[in-house]
């Protein structure tokens, strides 16, 4: 493996009493594709809200492209790199297509300060470049996404991310409340970033899609890493066992 | 392409599914209006409200009703452009009318000629060093007074975040309060040539459609009118996004205060006059006219056209009863319905999205 992306050490999130995550050691390499799994509740999202800084940790080290970080919030973490699908969407349900793709990040024609003019017409043709490359398809860009169908809305969200990642995406449930359509639709953009060697962290209760998808499984069980497995090297049966807490009581580094 | 076979995988998209723009529909109401008046008065009093009736005139519409429809919606129209951009942003703002008020006041002190008919002015407000000054002076402190007011509602309102209705409801009040202690409740009158042609004809209806055109481009080519919309639609979403979301709404309340009181300096020119009752309710017909126009209360929805077709439905209505004689009480019985009527077909449209 290359050089790596993201590590973690020690990470530790506690909400009062309640250990959430404990001492998470974790590694991500250039290009790589890891699935987070684990029961509700054992530390899943709590881990990837650490390293985009929705929340703040309680102690431990994120390194995130070679040097040390303490992202104030998940818009440096954005700026910084690190692209995040979150399981609530962040879209604008009465804007178009290519407004929500750049909400934020707008092409300018002319700078006039808050007045300045979009540059539409580049937007679109971005919209429609980024569309194409995570093979999204959606017929009519120019409509209010209000309209849309669910699936269709999380493909934008993810063709948001998919189009803007340059250094790692996260995704955090994305297909989980989506048909079996629109889940193949986004496993497609996923495997699109494979192609482009963008790395990505994806969190899923779907062990099918994760064997389907993904390098190598990380598995969290009461807030700590127990497993880390390359894909190659276990199966199904061996991940519900670490899931379940039939094997690895004792912590592992991932 | 079929419509149908699009998208990967059998995701399809229906296209038919694209909504006719909304302001089509007001469009529509209003014509139906027009042509409602147009029969009621030619079957009840035998007379045309639309068309020229009168032989020694060559005409096929009837041009003064027309510019009357315009001219007396044109300054809440003014208004009205602000309060569409507030209400897109999910926001409202109840300190139009009063903000009118009490720059009005302001502005028409500065703009105070020294002898009227040869004796000094009996309304004055200040000495002799601050009469006849040049007309720019009453407009930039006008504006001043807009701007004051907006950004402390702004301000209020990002920093502090109460709801915009407690915030631009007390700036209403105070402002309100404000235009009465100026003068003491005198009116001030006697303004300059310069300031009363600001007013004067048809400037208002030039002022207010060139406002909207200005602001119906500012609210569609740029990175400002886009982020009202994002806003409205989805606050958290936006701020996730990067928006500097308490920024932009100080600029709108601002935007919208300088808006009002741009209408104060026109009101106050055009009635050669400024008095502390001004613009009362002038907010509730600016709020109505957007809300008739589409803007939808809930934000992120409607547009300056939109609110431009609105305050032309409401000069309509009021010019209708006044050319059926019906009586004025009936004028706001009939506003209020058909704001209450708007605001009800805002949420049927929206209640028959989520339902796909």
């Amino acid at each position: 493996m290359g050089d790596i992306v993201l590590e973690t050490r020690g990470l530790t999130k506690h909400y009062g009493g309640v250990h959430a995550l404990e001492e998470a050691n974790f590694t991500l390499h250039a290009g790589e594709h890891v699935a987070v799994v684990g029961d509700n509740g054992a530390g899943k999202s709590t881990f990837v809200r650490q390293v985009t800084a929705v929340e703040q940790r309680t102690a431990g080290q994120i390194l995130f492209d070679g040097r040390e970080v303490h992202f104030a919030g998940p818009l440096e973490a954005r700026e910084a790199g690190i692209e995040t699908v979150f399981q609530t969407l962040a879209l604008a349900d009465d804007l178009d297509v290519p407004s929500n793709l750049f909400l934020g990040r707008e092409i300018l024609k002319l700078r006039l300060g808050p007045f300045s003019i979009l540059d539409r017409r580049a937007m679109r043709a971005r919209t429609l470049e980024a569309l194409a490359t995570t093979a999204v398809k959606i017929p009519s860009v120019d409509n209010p996404i209000r309209n849309m169908s669910g699936g269709q809305r999380q493909c934008v969200a993810i063709a948001r991310t998919a189009a803007f990642a340059s250094k790692l995406v996260i995704m955090d449930e994305p297909t989980a409340a989506l048909g079996v359509q629109e889940t193949a639709q986004v496993e497609q953009i996923i495997r699109g970033l494979k192609a482009r060697g963008v790395p990505l962290i994806l969190i899923s209760h779907n062990l099918r899609q994760v064997f389907d998808l993904v390098d190598r499984i990380v598995v969290f069980r009461r807030g700590r890493i127990v497993a880390s497995l390359r894909r190659d090297e276990t199966d199904g049966n061996d991940i519900v066992s670490y899931i379940t807490g039939v094997k690895g009581t004792e912590g592992a580094h991932a | 392409m079929a419509q149908s076979a699009q998208g990967l995988g059998g995701l399809t998209y229906d296209a038919s599914k694209k909504a006719r723009p909304p302001e089509l529909n007001v469009f529509l109401a209003l014509v139906l209006i027009v042509a409602a008046f147009e029969a009621i008065g030619r079957l009840l009093i035998g007379d045309s409200f639309l068309f020229n009736t009168r032989d020694n005139v060559d005409t096929l519409f009837n041009q003064q009703r027309l510019q009357i429809i315009i001219l007396q919606v044109a300054i809440v129209g003014i208004i009205a452009i602000g309060v569409t951009q507030v209400i897109i942003t999910g926001g409202i703002d109840l300190s139009s009318g009063s903000v009118v008020g009490a720059t009005a006041m302001v502005a028409m002190s500065f703009a105070q000629t020294a002898l009227v008919n040869g004796q000094p002015n009996p309304k004055a407000i200040f000495g002799p060093g601050f009469m006849d000054l040049p007309v720019i002076v009453p407009v930039v402190v006008g504006l001043a007074c807009g701007l004051v007011a907006g950004l402390v509602n702004g301000a209020l309102i990002a920093y502090t975040r109460i709801p915009p209705f407690i915030a631009t409801l007390g700036m209403m009040v105070f402002a309100r309060g404000f235009s009465r202690w100026w003068s003491n409740g005198n009116p001030i009158s006697f303004p300059t040539e310069s300031y009363a042609a600001i007013g004067r004809g048809m400037m208002p209806v030039v002022i207010f459609v060139a406002l909207a055109v200005l602001f119906h481009c500012v609210m569609t080519y740029t990175r400002y009118g886009k982020h009202c919309y994002a806003i409205g639609s989805n606050e958290a979403a936006a701020r996730m996004s990067g928006i500097d979301v308490t920024h932009h709404k100080v600029l709108v309340y601002t935007l919208a205060a300088m808006l009002a009181a741009l209408a104060a300096i026109v009101l106050s020119s055009k009635n050669l006059t400024a008095q502390a009752g001004m613009g009362v309710m002038y907010e509730l017909d600016a709020i109505a006219m957007a809300v008739i126009g589409g803007v939808s209360l809930s934000g992120g929805r409607g547009s300056i056209l939109g609110t431009v077709l609105g305050a032309l439905i409401f000069g309509v209505i009021i010019s209708g009863f006044t050319f059926l004689k019906l009586d004025a009480y009936y004028q706001e019985m009939v506003k209020g319905v058909i704001i209450v009527a708007a605001v009800v077909l805002d949420q049927w449209r929206q209640r028959s999205r989520l339902q796909g």
